[in-house]
């Protein structure tokens, strides 16, 4: 078995380059099958990027990119669809849908990518958003939200489809510690019941080492560090042991 | 001009996906009826109180030039055929250019800042299809009817005016505002009004669409969709105009 099918999400010698920028120069990494890798580092040092080349929003200059066996970098239209409805993707705004109610927010991909009924919708949608202690908000539009039950709805949509892995993107901004905390919570709770893999890219450190088996450095878009937590306490690099202490 | 030409050529290539996409699986019928209800309804009370007051303003104009002549009795008549030829579709085109090319433009440009379609593709939806099509066909669907609205209303307000005048009654003028009136002097001009909508649901899309300049794109995409749409709206009625002759000559008055 080859790499690119061992491991839940694979990076090869990724690049990207914004104008005259090197957001990401070479960056590669693999992720088993449910272990959850944070990524962290500096501002500006391309960890947003790196989840978007793996969702597939953006394309990487030269590199391959794998997630649960698609060569995603290679993939356009209804096949990158079709890979897509295996990743989950929470986004650091959570973006939900402002003009839907959080049932709809839940329910449109069900409604658009299974051959589900009405009443098995209800059922998966009701069942997400208890599980994110949203139950009793579903007919509430985001802008009556506040910024942590936006984050939770938004963990809910991208765990809707059951995906195989779950991209993160900043998941305690703009949140305070014991909010933020219970974000940490949820994903814990879904890697430990369903095995997902996840890659959370956070400032967070305090909820990385809750949450993350093992931590990628980012500096200047090159990966400088990859191991647990406790092995990069002692990096040679400055920057690495800042980023990975939590004082 | 390279700009120019460069806007023609993405906006022409725009346009051919949304046809293209139309017809492709699945319809979005559930969105293209909200849109037409956001659009339509909305509208409404724009597109009617605009019709009423220049029915009013026009037969009083009118009346001053035609009284010279003795010829008053053609005031229903002209108001009739200036609504239905001219001034009904190409006014209620620059409306919605207005109202609802700004409301997409704004609106298209606001989810992209706030990734909202970023996160309709990452749940494997292809945003275009589902955000820019039925917002396009509900603007070719709603400018027809709008159209239909905006001619009754400036009718109203032309009898209104003419009523309080010279006391005309309401079947004298209408007898009088139909007479010599062909249909090819109503469908064709209404008609015409499909391309205007589709003109100001495609620029205004791709405006909304294509932003990528944060926060401050939203508010450009809203001003840049409304000028655009309303000089291509003008320049498109010279060329319908035009076609419309060529292939209806008794609808020249």
């Amino acid at each position: 078995m080859t790499e690119s099918t061992a491991a839940a999400v694979v990076l090869n010698n990724v690049s990207k380059r914004f104008g005259s920028k090197q957001v990401l120069h070479e960056v590669s990494f693999s992720v088993p099958r449910g272990e959850a890798l944070c990524v962290l580092g500096r501002s500006g040092t391309g960890k947003s990027v790196t989840l978007r080349l793996m969702i597939g929003l953006i394309k990487p200059d030269a590199g391959d990119i794998f997630i649960s066996g698609n060569h995603i970098s290679c993939l356009e239209g209804k096949e990158l669809s079709r890979a897509r409805c295996k990743i989950g993707f929470l986004f650091q705004s959570a973006a939900l849908f402002d003009s839907y109610t959080l049932y709809d927010n839940l329910a449109l991909p069900l409604r658009r990518l299974t051959a589900k009924s009405n009443s098995e919708i209800e059922e998966i949608v009701d069942r997400g958003l208890k599980q994110v202690g949203l139950a009793g908000d579903k007919h509430k539009l985001p802008g009556a939200l506040s910024g942590g039950m936006r984050k939770r709805a938004g963990l809910a949509r991208a765990l809707v489809l059951e995906p195989d892995v779950l991209l993160v993107d900043e998941p305690s901004s703009g949140l305070d510690r014991i909010t933020a905390s219970e974000i940490d919570d949820l994903l814990l709770e879904q890697k430990a019941l369903h095995q997902t893999t996840m890659v959370i890219v956070t400032h967070d450190v305090h909820g990385a080492r809750r949450v993350g088996d093992r931590f990628a450095v980012l500096d200047q878009g090159r990966l400088i560090a990859l191991g647990k937590p406790e092995e990069l306490e002692d990096h040679e690099s400055e920057t690495v042991r800042k980023l990975v202490t939590e004082n | 001009m390279k700009k120019i030409l460069q806007f023609v050529g993405d906006v022409t290539l725009f346009g051919i996906r949304v046809i293209v996409n139309a017809f492709r699986r699945p319809i979005e019928f559930g969105e293209i009826w909200s849109q037409v209800e956001d659009m339509g309804v909305r509208s409404l009370p724009l597109v009617s109180s605009s019709g009423l007051a220049l029915g009013v303003v026009m037969t009083l104009h009118t009346r001053s030039t035609l009284v010279a002549f003795g010829a008053t009795a053609l005031i229903p008549r002209v108001q009739c055929l200036s609504f239905f030829v001219e001034i009904g579709p190409l006014v209620a085109a620059l409306l919605v250019a207005g109202r609802v090319g700004a409301g997409i433009g704004a609106v298209i440009a606001n989810l992209r800042v706030t990734e909202q379609i970023d996160a309709i593709e990452v749940l494997s939806v292809d945003s275009f299809k589902f955000l820019v099509v039925p917002r396009v066909i509900a603007c070719v669907l709603v400018l027809p009817l709008l159209v239909v609205f905006m001619d009754a209303c400036g009718l109203v307000g032309g009898f209104l005016s003419e009523n309080a005048v010279s006391h005309l009654s309401v079947q004298l003028f209408i007898e009088r505002a139909f007479k010599g009136v062909e249909l090819s002097n109503f469908v064709p001009p209404t008609l015409k009004t499909a391309v205007f909508g589709f003109i100001i649901g495609t620029v205004s899309s791709y405006y909304g669409y294509t932003m990528n300049e944060g926060t401050q794109g939203v508010g450009k995409a809203a001003t840049k969709s409304v000028v655009t749409c309303s000089l291509l709206v003008i320049l498109a009625d010279v060329i319908l105009v035009k076609v419309i002759f060529l292939l209806f000559p008794g609808s020249a008055i």
